[in-house]
């Protein structure tokens, strides 16, 4: 799971680009965009990654090899039989989606199976979520806020817990490639 | 913080026990958002745990009216998705204009916004005054704001922009006049329009309909529980009868996939086959 908000985009295709087209841990990816910016989100980045990419949608279970995006204007979560939901509810750090809200349900539905990164923003979004990851002995990555376009973000994360790394981009791609060869 | 496993437990135990005290069926909804809001509701009710929110709500029937608020969320908008209208308007419209009269049932109507909405471009398009409107929803508290027709003022301009994507023909404000702090819709729309307690999850069908509009309802349920409400709905529905989903719900994964034909796949618009 990735979360991202203001220079998120160019950090999400630096991240993804690289991955191979038989990828085999399902990722997810949430971006605070405006509505309007947000619909072409999974066309733009199906045009650069190997991977195949689509909006996820309610009732979904999560497969391999695919790249999921969270759709503008609702919450996206992770149900227990690792199946997409969507909510309406109100936003959360002025955010919906919310990244709090997706790695929050997240970790219930897979505990230590999880890994979470939380990227450069200009908000409080993904703390307190990526905290809940981490007490579910998920693994937890901040994006170095010196490495980050916007380090608002990262930095709140850092300020409410200790994640497994803090990492600047490179590094991070390496350790998304290597998390896919580890057993899980 | 109690154990995750634990709160699994009494969430499960906290559903039962409103199904069995209250008859309200929330067994077969999404888990991970009703586990959010029971979280939030915890927060508002200063309850450390949700078998203490469960002793509350067991004994004191206010306090459960309370936290209905929580589980149902209530937020709705007029014209929301006003490409949606648009597509009602110009595809379905049309074909409900050859019915001598006309039965639309507004499953889900939250607070109102929905029906208004609906109302409005049916009055424009001549088709008002032979509509019968079915509003349902299982909120009391929200059913009575909809009846009300009170949308705070502050609203009204994201509402006016959508009205006019929406393909509105007049001024949003023809149909309102602005009273205390919020703009009072004008009650010859609701003329046409019954209320009604009703709940997909445990009740059946009451009328034959032309037009049924659930929107941001289903994606709060289970396969199972979708499938029992578009049962309702094919139920319901006249025969080549249509039916309006929210922006993010289909019905690819139901078992009544193939029941529908889609009118407009990108504005959720289907009709039965
Ligand atoms: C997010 S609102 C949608 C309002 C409106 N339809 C719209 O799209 O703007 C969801 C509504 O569904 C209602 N609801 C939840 N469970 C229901 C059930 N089992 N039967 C009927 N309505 C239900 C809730 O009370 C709430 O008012």
């Amino acid at each position: 799971m990735l979360g991202g908000s203001a220079g998120g985009v160019t950090a999400l295709l630096c991240l993804l680009e690289t991955l191979p087209a038989d990828y085999r841990l399902p990722v997810v990816m949430l971006l605070h965009l405006p509505d309007d910016r947000h619909s072409e989100l999974a066309q733009v980045f199906q045009r650069r990654l190997a991977l195949r990419v689509k909006e996820a949608e309610g009732g979904e279970t999560l497969q391999p090899a695919c790249v999921y995006v969270a759709p503008p204007g609702y919450h996206l979560l992770i149900e227990q039989d690792r199946s997409f939901s969507l909510s309406r509810e109100a936003p959360q750090h002025h955010s919906r989606p919310s990244i709090d809200v997706l790695f929050e349900s997240a970790a219930d539905a897979y505990g230590a199976a999880l890994a979470a990164v939380l990227l450069t923003g200009a908000n409080q979004d993904g703390a307190a979520g990526l905290a809940a990851v981490k007490a579910r002995g998920g693994l937890t990555i901040v994006q170095d806020p010196t490495d980050a376009q916007v380090p608002t973000m990262p930095e709140a994360a850092l300020a409410l817990h200790t994640p497994d790394y803090v990492l600047a981009l490179p590094d991070l791609r390496a350790l998304l490639k290597e998390l896919d060869k580890s057993p899980c | 913080m109690a154990p995750e496993r634990d709160i699994e437990i009494e969430l499960r135990l906290l559903i039962e026990a409103i199904y069995l005290k209250y008859d309200y069926d929330f067994r077969d909804y999404s888990g991970a958002s009703l586990k959010r809001r029971v979280r939030h509701a915890l927060v508002q009710f200063e309850c450390q745990t949700v078998s203490a929110l469960q002793e509350r709500i067991l004994h004191d029937p206010n306090a459960f009216m309370q936290l209905l608020q929580y589980l149902t969320i209530p937020v709705s908008e007029m014209f929301r998705d006003p490409g949606y209208f648009l597509a009602l308007r110009e595809q379905v419209v049309p074909l409900l204009r050859t019915y001598p009269s006309v039965k639309i049932w507004v499953a889900g109507c939250s607070t109102g916004e929905e029906v208004y909405s609906l109302a409005i471009l049916l009055r424009e398009e001549g088709l008002l005054e032979r509509s019968i409107i079915y509003a349902t929803d299982i909120n009391p508290r929200s059913l009575e704001k909809a009846e009300r027709g009170i949308y705070p003022l502050e609203a009204i301009q994201g509402f006016t922009n959508n009205y006019q994507k929406a393909g509105g023909r007049q001024a949003l404000s023809d149909y309102y006049t602005a009273a205390y702090d919020g703009a009072l819709f004008d009650k010859s729309l609701r003329a046409q329009v019954t209320f009604a307690d009703h709940s997909l999850a445990t009740d059946s069908v009451f009328s034959e309909t032309q037009l049924v509009s659930c929107r941001n309802v289903l994606i709060y349920f289970n396969k199972t529980l979708q499938d029992r409400a578009f049962g309702l709905f094919h139920e319901s529905l006249c025969h080549r009868g249509f039916l309006g989903l929210g922006s993010k719900e289909s019905l690819d994964f139901s078992s009544f996939a193939r029941a529908f034909e889609p009118v407009s796949k990108h504005e959720r618009i289907f009709r039965k086959r």
